[in-house]
């Protein structure tokens, strides 16, 4: 366990002395931590919405840059489209530097392709449900598990197709009740068929329709912490919804070998921010936010669908809570004098 | 600890799959930490001892600062527990630490309830907690934490073996906190004396089936560490917030004539162990220990024995809310009767009271009419008493007036004589 390279203690709480003797090792605390974490591992839940053709797959690849799709493992020979909303989740182990992360992908094919597409978001929200249940489930076990096994969706991915106009009345309606029970990251897909003009001003109507209709989109403004929060999540509000390109294809631009897509009239660099918003998303959602993101999935939205159940199922545990001081509550032994 | 680790056993249809360049999520363990930098630790440590035996002392030592520490009598009536809660911060940690000390622990005449008040105490925490994770409405991630993560056990450096009041002391708390016996004063042994009282210990521990806290072994990272420190249980300590000098440097230590013990000096004493395995390398163990065993048995415990189970007498898997709508019920009906037994016992006290003051009732007014008929008979006495007086006085009126006409007639008379015999002399 290496002391030597600790920093010496700048200052303490009420009653103290500053000395060079006077580490205690507090700060101990962190690297036990780290190492905790790294010996238990992480889960992580990703779902991605959107009608079929938008690049959902392709993004998901791009994202953690293997073969993480459902296409990618089942292949079919032929794509058909699903007469109904089906909800596939394939998970995957994946490690980087020692960090080992349990991958879940949950694909909704056939999500918007209907032509009636009234309630196509009530298999997904009840998806999103059912695995809030099982969390509670197994929550209020009396013999439980050390850790819970957590497959709470953390982040939906929305797939906006580039129509340049505005949103579609599918979309709005999705997002606003879906924003209620998860976290949701709008994205506008192929986003490499508009121009920046045309980008910014699609971003723009975007935006204000998502305000006009109540639609708290992650990072979502309330649960900001403090002022230092507050002020990276408005810079990353003020570029929702990001525009992206996703490929899993490797070309030779500059002598470097970069995931791009090739036409005639160039090569479009999935990581290069000028070509588009690719590398802020992953940023957002893997490198700053992801644990940002399972904390308010967990504190959050888990806590209201908690309420909620218990209230509707009246179990109410504040009575039970009632019943553990029964002692309080039984015994009327003695007379009541008037 | 054996866990059922879900990472580490493949679930079936997981695959492990390798990524082709630098994705990024290698950063979550640092994103996991600046999180808990925000929202701070928290920290509990028992220390149970007999008065006198150092134990501020040590914990003014081990975290560097100045406690405000009473001294206490050795007269209390009862083992007391004194919680006392201090925000410490080193670098960018804060941390809330709460140190809380047995009062009177050892001291009283009889010592067969004394460890009674330590188990309520930790048990009252483990409730609180429970509580607060069955509310409705709950905020855990804000939840001050209150339960005890550590119990520093100080044994009496007498060199022989335990006293039976720390075995039965050790045995009821092994099950609900993690115990690290610690051998205080320990500059009054030497070292030969020392190395055979620590194994005399350990042996009396294991004869009678106390489980100390046992440093984990499952990380490589500390696993060596972990394993030479469990061989140095229990720890020697000493402890001291005075500085001495020694060489050229100020050091805290305890200036005897005869020499100094020095208290970070490791072959003076273990004290340097000690800070080390409970605050440097297994801080965050003890915490997780606490929360996934003890807390859980105590809240398996307790559900328990208020009914709930997971399972019915056929095996079939009962939910929660099963049991939790039957007991409900059982409880309303309960609930229920109660109330209508004390509808009843009011009504029956309503109708006494009633009776009772309706007797009052006429009782008073018994003793009102028999004073009314008692002043009516005074008046009536009264008025025949004014008749005879007005009877009288007319009487005496009559008769004052008779006399006076009598005597008015009588002169008149005379004077009538007196003019009759002068008329009647002229005759």
């Amino acid at each position: 366990m290496s002391e030597s390279t600790k920093p010496h203690p700048q200052g303490k709480g009420e009653k103290t002395h500053v000395g060079d003797s006077s580490y205690v090792g507090i700060d101990a605390i962190l690297e036990q931590m780290r190492r905790k974490a790294m010996k238990q591992g992480f889960e992580f839940n990703i779902m991605v919405v959107g009608q079929s053709g938008l690049g959902k797959s392709t993004l998901v690849n791009t994202l953690f840059k293997s073969k993480v799709s459902r296409k990618s493992v089942q292949p079919n020979p032929e794509e058909r489209i699903p007469k109904t909303i089906e909800i596939k989740s394939i998970s995957h182990d994946i490690e980087e530097k020692g960090v080992r992360m349990k991958l879940t992908v949950i694909d909704t094919p056939g999500f918007g392709d209907q032509i009636n597409n009234e309630n196509c978001w009530q298999p997904i929200m009840k998806f999103i449900n059912d695995q809030y249940e099982v969390y509670l489930q197994e929550e209020i076990n009396i013999n439980r598990k050390k850790r819970i096994p957590d497959s709470r969706v953390h982040c939906c991915i929305y797939f906006i197709p580039p129509t340049g106009h505005c949103l579609r009345p599918l979309d709005v309606e999705f997002m606003r009740r879906l924003s209620k029970v998860v976290n949701i990251v709008p994205v506008i897909a192929k986003a490499d068929t508009l121009t920046l003009e045309e980008r910014d001003y699609f971003k723009q109507t975007i935006r204000e329709e998502l305000r006009a209709n109540g639609i708290d989109v992650y990072p979502q403004k309330e649960f900001d912490e403090d002022a230092e929060d507050r002020m990276i999540n408005d810079k990353i509000r003020e570029m929702i919804p990001f525009a992206v390109v996703g490929s899993d294809q490797e070309y030779q631009v500059n002598g470097k070998r970069i995931l791009g897509r090739k036409t005639k009239w160039g090569t479009i660099e999935v990581e290069n921010i000028a070509h588009c918003e690719f590398a802020y998303l992953r940023d957002l959602l893997i490198r700053t936010h992801m644990q940002n993101i399972k904390d308010i999935t967990g504190s959050i939205h888990y806590e209201t669908y908690r309420v909620r159940r218990l209230n509707e199922s009246n179990i109410h545990f504040s009575r039970v809570s009632v019943l553990c001081q029964s002692k309080k509550y039984f015994p009327y032994t003695q007379d009541i004098k008037f | 600890m054996a866990s059922s680790d879900v990472a580490r056993q493949p679930d079936k249809g997981v695959r492990p799959l390798s990524l082709a360049g630098h994705v990024g999520f290698d950063s979550l363990p640092d994103q996991l930490v600046n999180k808990s930098i925000c929202q701070g630790f928290c920290f509990n440590i028992l220390c149970i001892g007999e008065t006198g035996i150092g134990k501020s002392t040590l914990m003014d030592t081990l975290f560097n600062t100045n406690f405000e520490n009473f001294e206490s009598s050795h007269f209390e009536p009862q083992v007391k527990l004194r919680a006392q809660t201090y925000d410490l911060q080193e670098s960018n940690v804060r941390l809330r630490l709460t140190v809380v000390n047995t009062v009177g622990f050892g001291d009283q005449m009889n010592k067969q309830e004394s460890y009674q008040p330590v188990v309520d105490y930790i048990d009252r925490q483990f409730e609180s907690y429970l509580q607060e994770e069955l509310k409705i409405k709950r905020s855990l991630h804000n939840y001050h934490d209150s339960r005890v993560h550590a119990c520093l056990y100080f044994i009496s450096p007498s060199g022989h073996s335990l006293k039976s009041l720390d075995l039965v002391t050790m045995k009821k708390l092994d099950s609900k906190v993690n115990i690290i016996p610690v051998i205080a004063k320990a500059d009054t042994i030497s070292k030969s004396e020392l190395h055979k009282f620590k194994i005399k210990i350990m042996s009396e521990l294991v004869s009678n089936g106390v489980q100390i806290y046992q440093f984990p072994l499952d990380d490589e990272t500390v696993a060596k560490v972990n394993t030479t420190m469990n061989g140095h249980l229990p720890f020697a300590v000493v402890g001291s917030t005075e500085e001495v000098s020694v060489g050229n440097k100020m050091v805290k230590a305890r200036q005897y004539p005869w020499g100094v013990v020095q208290v970070e000096n490791e072959n003076h004493c273990d004290f340097v162990k000690l800070r080390e395995m409970l605050i440097c390398v297994n801080m965050e163990d003890l915490r997780e220990q606490t929360h996934t065993r003890h807390y859980e048995l105590y809240r398996r415990c307790k559900l328990e024995e208020m009914g709930f189970k997971d399972t019915d007498p056929e095996c079939k898997p009962v939910s929660l809310q099963q049991t939790y709508e039957a007991k409900r019920q059982e409880f309303l009906v309960e609930l229920q009767k109660r109330e209508d037994e004390m509808r009843q016992m009011f009504v029956q006290r309503v109708k006494e009271k009633e009776a009772e003051l309706k007797d009052a009732e006429r009782e008073l007014q018994g003793r009102f009419e028999q004073l009314k008929r008692l002043h009516a008979d005074e008046k009536a006495a009264l008025e025949e008493k004014k008749r005879l007086f007005e009877d009288d006085q007319s009487s005496f009126s009559k008769r004052r007036a008779a006399a006076q006409l009598l005597q008015a007639q009588s002169l008149t008379a005379n004077g009538k004589k007196d003019k009759d015999r002068k008329n009647s002399g002229f005759m």
